[in-house]
């Protein structure tokens, strides 16, 4: 992987306040790359420093090899899509896209010519005379694409550029953008705080919490294999349970469910002692009582494609599961108790 | 300026029926406090001059005559036009423009210093500017004369501190009449600019300086055209006073800065006084005044669009 923008220990302080404690990621060429992470968690201030809107307090970024710490945000070859589009008001749509064009001395006709191909692939040619204020929140979203990857940066910062949007647009601008990332090759870091965005188009994700980095990974990785609690808690639904690690033997670790029930799991250089599992909901599967993971179904809720079950261990612990909503299965009623099983490997042992 | 109240429908119904009742008062407040004066004026424009003071229910154009036309000393030559009088509007054009723009150039560094202030200290700030205003105008104009008089606390100090070997001659300059319209008019042009730079989005800043703007051209091309309104609000309220000004100009001025507002003032004083030709004067002031504001309107409203 040849790496586009390296980030070594990026410390940022607002006076007493800490926003990014020590954050390192290698992302590489033509890369997705996503930061995923509650509500101020850093992902926007990580954004403002690569683009040079904050100096950073400790550690570096590199672009391409070189730290680009004393370049100022114009002199940097990085566009940035802003959460609220940041729209000059009183230039048409045409000229906001060339607006970047200009700036680098490219004559009119060019750059109104390279504008309104911009245009044309978010499809909108037609509103390129328009002001910015005579066009949807979905169209100014996609002007403020265009402006960004017009001057064809070699990385493009995104934050949150679809969350303003209703679903319907959200989904399929979630479609366009990748496939825009991928004729284009450009680097496109993106933030947001909506996993089932980061999980569908990156090619990576960095989960952040509270400054620093969780966990970098495919979104297989993160979704099956998450490296600790927040991780497996923050991506998807899961069922986080108590568990006892009683032995560790060749990487792979004998543990005691709550209800007694014995398991194994893989375990990466983990001592016996208290620790968690997570178990995600769609690797439940339901049987006839009388195993050892015997739960009492409490809830039934309808999710239209699925039905979640909301159990309870008889040790008192919870546990949800999914099955699909099809006419065969038979759905238990509220009360009833059922038998369930754990797929091969469902079980993680979480590092904390 | 364009837009200020939404379109409404048809005439007189709904919202306009209740309303119109209650628009009395203020349809009273600009009838007498703005069309009678007005009315009032233009007539009098029409009248014949009385000797010692007042006038003469004569109607006739003298006035305007004496403005614009000139026939020699004794009235016995071939009429020509009377430059005096278009001089004198001229120089106060001039003056008003020069004061207008030293207002700007001071005005939007402190308005743009204001709104960048944390929101608390801003309040502070814009309390602070308005505080000389406390005082009355004239006694303003007053004090400024004696700051910067010959044997003034200014050429004092100055000469005190070995600058200069003589007292700087201020008083009576075209520069001590500007100094006191930048002093006299200054807020009006801090407040209307402060308002627009705190409504700026400076997100709109960065997006310029992300597309490869530097600082000069990002003033230049983004953030000028989006305070633009506030710039231009200001402009007008400090050139319409200042061209109609006559305290700054009498007191700092002498016989050379003589400017249109004491020109209508002495028209008015005494028995030297000419009513219909002060009234003539304010009139085409006015006139002045109205196609400048028309003409921004217009262009204005071309610009957004219609
Ligand atoms: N200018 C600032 N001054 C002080 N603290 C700040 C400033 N900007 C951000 N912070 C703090 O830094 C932390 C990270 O903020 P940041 O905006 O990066 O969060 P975020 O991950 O983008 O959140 P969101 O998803 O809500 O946009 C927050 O605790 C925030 O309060
Ligand atoms: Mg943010």
């Amino acid at each position: 992987m040849n790496v586009s923008v390296d980030i070594r220990q990026v410390v940022k302080r607002y006076g007493t306040v800490t926003a990014l404690h020590g954050v390192s990621m290698a992302i590489g060429e033509n890369e997705f790359f996503t930061l995923l992470g509650p509500s101020g968690c850093g992902k926007t201030t990580l954004l403002r420093c690569i683009a040079g809107f904050e100096d950073v307090s400790g550690g570096e970024i590199r672009l391409h090899g070189q730290n680009i710490a004393a370049l100022e945000p114009n002199h940097r070859p990085v566009n940035t899509v802003f959460q609220q589009y940041a729209l000059f008001p009183h230039m048409t749509v045409r000229d906001n896209v060339a607006f970047g064009l200009k700036m680098k001395g490219m004559g009119l006709a060019e750059r109104n010519a390279r504008a309104g191909k911009m245009l044309e692939m978010v499809h909108l040619s037609a509103f390129a005379d328009r002001l910015p204020a005579q066009l949807s929140g979905g169209q100014q979203q996609r002007v403020a694409l265009a402006r960004a990857l017009a001057p064809e940066p070699k990385v493009l910062l995104l934050d949150e550029p679809l969350s303003a949007l209703d679903l319907k647009l959200r989904q399929a601008m979630r479609v366009e953008l990748k496939q825009l990332q991928e004729t284009t090759g450009i680097t496109f870091i993106f933030v947001t705080h909506d996993q089932e965005e980061a999980l569908t188009m990156s090619d990576r994700i960095a989960v952040m919490s509270q400054g620093h980095v969780q966990q970098i990974g495919t979104a297989r990785d993160i979704y099956e294999a998450p490296v600790n609690r927040f991780v497996a808690d923050f991506i998807g639904e899961t069922n986080l349970l108590p568990v006892t690690v009683e032995s560790v033997a060749q990487g792979v670790a004998a543990v005691t469910l709550p209800g007694g029930h014995r398991i194994t799991c893989a375990a990466a250089g983990m001592a016996p002692g208290p620790h968690h599992v997570s178990i995600r909901p769609e690797r439940l599967s339901i049987v006839p009582t009388g195993g050892d993971l015997d739960v009492v179904v409490e809830r039934v809720v309808y999710l239209g494609s699925d039905l979640q079950l909301l159990t309870r261990l008889d040790s008192g612990a919870a546990l949800h599961l999914r099955m699909q909503n099809s006419a065969r299965g038979q759905v238990p009623a509220p009360g009833t108790r059922i038998g369930l099983q754990l797929e091969e490997g469902a079980a993680r042992l979480l590092a904390d | 300026m364009a837009g200020f109240a939404p379109k409404t429908g048809a005439e007189g119904t709904g919202y306009t029926r209740i309303v119109g009742p209650l628009l009395l008062p203020t349809w009273a407040m600009i009838g007498i406090f703005l069309v009678l004066p007005v009315a009032l004026m233009a007539v009098y424009s029409f009248l014949t001059k009385e000797f010692r003071g007042g006038v003469i229910w004569d109607f006739t154009t003298a006035a305007y005559d004496q403005f614009f036309v000139t026939r020699g000393l004794f009235g016995d030559e071939p009429a020509a036009i009377e430059w005096t009088y278009i001089g004198i509007f001229w120089r106060s054009i001039w003056q008003a423009g020069v004061a207008t723009l030293v207002c700007l150039i001071v005005g939007f560094p402190t308005a743009w210093f204001i709104a960048t202030r944390p929101p608390a200290s801003r309040q502070l700030w814009l309390f602070l500017i308005t505080i000389p205003y406390w005082v009355n105008l004239l006694i303003r104009t007053v004090s400024l004369k004696f700051l910067i008089r010959d044997n003034g606390p200014l050429n004092e100090s100055l000469m005190g501190l070995g600058l200069i070997d003589g007292p700087l001659p201020l008083v009576n300059t075209n520069l001590a009449v500007q100094l006191g319209l930048f002093y006299s008019y200054l807020p009006f042009m801090v407040l209307p600019i402060y308002a627009a730079v705190e409504r700026y989005n400076f997100a709109l800043s960065e997006a310029a300086a992300d597309l490869y703007a530097s600082r000069w051209v990002t003033l230049r091309e983004i953030v000028l055209p989006v305070v633009r309104p506030g710039i231009i609000a200001g402009c007008i309220l400090v050139f319409v006073p200042s061209l109609g000004a006559f305290l700054a100009p009498d007191l700092l001025g002498g016989a050379k800065t003589f400017m249109i507002g004491s020109l209508i003032e002495e028209q008015f004083k005494g028995s030297q006084g000419n009513w219909p030709f002060g009234a003539a004067c304010a009139m085409i002031l006015m006139t002045l005044v109205m196609i400048v504001l028309i003409a921004y309107a217009r262009q204005q409203s071309r610009a957004e669009g219609g």
